[in-house]
């Protein structure tokens, strides 16, 4: 079966051509267009679930040892061999099926909620050719091909933002979206050419096996550069600008690409070069760091935003910021394990968001919701239970992620208390904006105009279905890693061990070792470090709950409260209700530049020297034209002598 | 063996040749142009006996004086073409003489060449006397059909399409 | 006893006959004359193939002078075609008055 992996991003690519040039072409039904669309989906869903279940039969030593199906070579030239290969390990089937999964599901909704939209088949085409990209990058067995799947969600996420194109809005936030991520893969295109430079290859096999040639300060440049890459594509500090303004398209866009797939691929391109991000301990610092920063940072700014969708971007960013701090600390599979719980509660939050929308005919501002867990109950309690899971409660899956995450940070030989708290504290700031968005959303009285009111009503089946199947997942998604200290078998990390390695070794903690002698005498023993995890894990949780609490008081029991706090403290409520005004400060200092000198540029260097020389050409052409067409009289005669006088002249040069 | 007589016909036969030539090139009326051209291919043709060569010589009677040159005189009866200005005579155009300056700067470059080198090629296996012996149309056949039969074959095909172009050409449109 | 006539005499005839056509060519308007010049230019070049081939004991120069009149042949047929069709359409075959190559 795992010979047939080519076939998992091979059908998304069909289902795009398809629907992209004959469905666009001759207008088909809308039922075709799905079904064409959801069908190649579930195909590769099917496709990825048979290779992951291949892959398990093997030994686990043999997992990531299986070798690279290359279908062809794809650049040949002098030093430089690229193919078109797919790597086939736990890590990338992992995220194959996380991919094609969750895509899966929310194509089934976008049948639902794009149903009355015009572009219908252009949207869905869009998505195929999205997903199609995006498995590519995680099946690629070369930084090349990774590249292009990494520039192709880049191009798809650009599209589906300005999916309504003819609202400026929207444009402008796909071009916002483009030019940010292009400054991040200036950084990973540096550092495929350092890797290039140094070791002559771009394949992630040779790559990893000949990382021990680099030099410290050079596996240091490639990492950070790389990092560079990620902070574009996963929306990290400084680069995040992108991702609160790409709410702008379509909900399932956003659930999609914007929260559980592509914005995810930084994480997944780090943990996939982990071997030489081992060897750069600078770098896994300052991705740690960038990471429990962006995590805090993002979450501040999404206590206060009122729109729903921009909540949900904000605390995408904030989780993006927690798998960051994961892999930053060396807990590779731990951040992997994020990404895929977050996949399926934050793929569920949006779905859920776009359920609510579609109820109250497309409203944002969740001061004008309010009161619709009765009318909508199918939304409000699997938003509910994606509201726990990201709030980390113990039984969802966003507990035993997130804990673990925590668990590394503390005591991770890369890690540090302070990393761990700032985690700690962003956690409690999650709990409290999310459940803060749920009761604003759906408890308390409806504040909707009347007009609206009336239509309120639960969303079809198709877009349900989904959203319960999510709200499943994200319940029980998290036990396939239960930390030991409770009793479990963490069959996630075990599985993923033969490519990322085991969790990284504490100095002072021992827990690797413990986790071993766990897993050998299938049982875990009490010593002091079991304490701890224990100890932090209900530190957190306890944490979460004062979050939630705080959120019960201010908006169900004294809704009057937020408002007067606001007004107390004014200053720095308005420096964060406008995300500290960051958009502005870039604004100043780089795109107005950037603007004044493509201005400059463009009145002076392209019209004044390459259009006049373009022009000066022309004109020289024209001239030399007028002049030589005075030959061409069109009397045979003269067209004899000049036959004679070239006969005369080579004559010259034969009788010489 | 003479060549007292070779030379007083080559020398008639030249004069007459180069004669006849200008009288093409100055006559008004091209009938009489015409048939200073027959006079030049004969002229010619006795040149190619003087250099032993008589199925050349007798082709080029038949073909160049007889043929084309009928040809050429029939379609000028029928095109009536009137004689040319006599203006012309007098009034050369700058073209004209550009002309006629390159035309003989060729000629001193013919001459030129000529004396340089004459003939400096290797000599072959057909000498006169083995000419004498199998027959000069034998000669020329035996290599016709065999080493320039390809050429011989493009060169019918040639003909044919010829004389195709010729009649699609001159046929009257309907 | 003189000696026999050099193949210089006959090249420079051919010469000779070679530079009056090409100034025919350029000097006279009517087409036809024009195409009895090109004759005559062909068979002097014909003259000096047949001194070459004789005085260097070979037939491949009479054979080529065989397809340069062959060729000639199918030239006079089709050219005197074209001046026929030229002066059924414009009525003239003076080269000064055609200009349609310009075009």
């Amino acid at each position: 079966m795992i010979e047939y992996v080519w076939l998992i991003p091979l059908l998304p690519a069909v289902g795009f051509l398809f629907n992209g040039l004959i469905g666009r072409w001759y207008n088909l039904d809308k039922r075709v267009v799905s079904w064409v669309a959801c069908s190649v989906l579930g195909l590769s869903f099917f496709f990825s679930i048979l290779v992951f279940f291949s892959l398990l039969k093997l030994p686990p030593d043999a997992r990531a040892a299986v070798p690279d199906k290359v279908l062809f070579d794809w650049i040949v030239s002098g030093g430089l061999k690229t193919v078109i290969g797919y790597k086939i390990d736990p890590l990338s089937i992992v995220m194959a099926m996380v991919v094609s999964g969750v895509s899966f599901f929310i194509h089934i909704y976008s049948v639902g909620y794009m149903h009355d939209d015009p572009g219908f088949t252009r949207y869905f085409a869009y998505l195929n050719l999205f997903v199609f990209m995006m498995l590519t990058l995680v099946l690629a067995n070369n930084f090349l091909l990774m590249f292009v799947g990494w520039e192709g969600v880049g191009l798809c996420s650009y599209l589906l933002i300005g999916f309504w194109f003819e609202r400026d809005a929207p444009a402008n936030a796909g071009k916002k979206a483009f030019v940010v991520n292009r400054v991040g893969d200036f950084g990973f295109l540096l550092g495929m050419f350092l890797i290039f430079a140094h070791l002559g290859t771009l394949e992630f096999n040779e790559v990893f096996a000949k990382a021990h040639l680099l030099d410290p300060v050079t596996v240091t440049m490639i990492t950070l550069l790389l990092f560079v890459g990620a902070t574009g594509k996963s929306a990290q500090i400084p680069l995040y600008v992108w991702l609160p303004d790409a709410m702008e398209g379509p909900t399932p866009v956003s659930s999609l690409i914007h929260a559980a797939t592509m914005v995810t691929s930084g994480v997944y391109m780090i943990a996939r070069c982990h071997v030489i991000y081992s060897m750069a301990p600078v770098s896994m610092a300052v991705v740690a760091i960038f990471g429990a920063a962006t995590a805090i940072y993002a979450a501040s700014m999404g206590i206060l935003q009122f729109d729903i969708k921009r909540v949900l971007a904000y605390s995408t960013i904030s989780q993006l910021g927690y798998m960051f701090l994961a892999v930053g600390v060396g807990a590779f599979s731990a951040g992997i394990f994020h990404l895929m719980t977050h996949a399926f509660f934050k793929g569920l939050l949006f779905l859920g968001a776009g359920s609510v929308m579609h109820a109250l005919s497309g409203e944002l501002d969740m001061r004008k919701m309010g009161g619709l867990w009765k009318k909508t109950p199918i939304t409000f309690w699997t938003f509910l239970m994606a509201t726990l899971a990201i709030a980390g409660i113990p039984g969802f899956s966003g507990f035993f992620s997130k804990d673990e995450i925590l668990w590394q940070a503390f005591s991770s030989p890369h890690g540090h208390l302070f990393l761990w708290l700032v985690g700690a504290v962003a956690a409690g700031m999650t709990a409290f904006y999310m459940f803060r968005l749920t009761f604003v959303t759906f408890l308390g009285q409806c504040r909707a105009s009347e007009e609206v009111k009336k239509h309120i009503h639960e969303s079809p089946p198709i877009m349900t279905v989904p959203l319960i199947i999510l709200a499943v997942l994200s319940v029980i998604g998290g036990y396939v890693g239960i930390p030991h200290v409770l009793g479990g078998r963490n069959y996630f990390h075990e599985f993923l061990a033969p490519v990322l390695g085991g969790l990284p070794e504490g100095a002072g903690h021992a827990s690797l070792s413990l986790i071993k002698s766990a897993y050998a005498a299938g049982a875990v023993e009490e010593i002091g470090s079991v304490n701890w995890e224990i100890i932090l894990m209900v530190v957190s949780v306890v944490i979460a709950l004062i979050g939630i609490s705080i959120a019960l008081y201010l908006y169900i029991l004294k809704p009057d409260v937020p408002k007067r706090l606001a007004q107390r403290f004014r200053t720095l409520y308005t420096i964060v209700f406008n995300k500290y005004y960051v958009d502005e400060i870039y604004e100043a200092c780089f795109v107005s530049s950037a603007k004044k000198i493509g201005t400059f540029f463009w009145r002076e260097f392209d019209d004044g020297v390459v259009d006049r020389s373009v022009n000066l050409v022309a004109g020289l052409m024209l001239w030399w034209g007028r002049v030589l067409r005075k030959i061409q009289t069109g009397y045979v005669q003269g067209y004899a002598l000049g036959i004679l006088l070239g006969a005369v002249v080579v004559i010259i040069f034969l009788i010489k | 063996m003479g060549s007292l007589f070779h030379w007083i016909v080559f020398i008639l036969t030249a004069l007459t040749a180069i004669f006849a030539a200008v009288m093409v090139i100055t006559r008004r009326n091209p009938i009489h142009s015409a048939l200073f051209l027959v006079l030049n291919f004969l002229c010619i043709a006795v040149l190619y006996l003087l250099l032993n060569s008589q199925f050349i010589a007798i082709i080029q009677v038949m073909i160049y004086a007889g043929a084309i040159m009928m040809l050429v005189i029939f379609v000028i009866m029928l095109l009536s073409v009137e004689e040319e200005r006599r203006t012309y005579k007098v009034r050369l155009s700058p073209a004209k003489v550009i002309g006629l300056v390159v035309a003989l700067i060729l000629f001193a470059e013919l001459v030129y060449g000529i004396a340089l080198r004459v003939l400096p090629g290797v000599k072959g296996e057909f000498t006169p006397e083995k000419i004498a012996q199998m027959g000069d149309i034998k000669a020329v056949a035996s290599l016709l059909f065999t080493r320039f039969l390809f050429p011989f074959e493009v060169a019918s095909i040639l003909l044919l399409v010829g004389i195709i172009g010729a009649v699609i050409l001159s046929k009257k449109e309907r | 006893m003189l000696p026999n006539v050099p193949p210089v005499c006959y090249l420079i005839v051919s010469a000779l006959i070679f530079a009056i056509g090409a100034v025919g060519v350029l000097i006279r308007r009517d087409a036809i004359v024009i195409f009895m010049c090109i004759e005559m230019m062909l068979s002097a070049v014909n003259l000096s193939l047949i001194t070459a081939s004789h005085y260097l004991d070979s037939l491949d120069g009479v054979l080529m002078v065989f397809f340069v009149m062959t060729v000639a042949a199918a030239e006079a047929a089709v050219g005197l075609a074209i001046f026929v069709l030229l002066y059924r359409g414009r009525g003239t075959i003076k080269v000064d008055e055609i200009n349609l190559l310009k075009w």
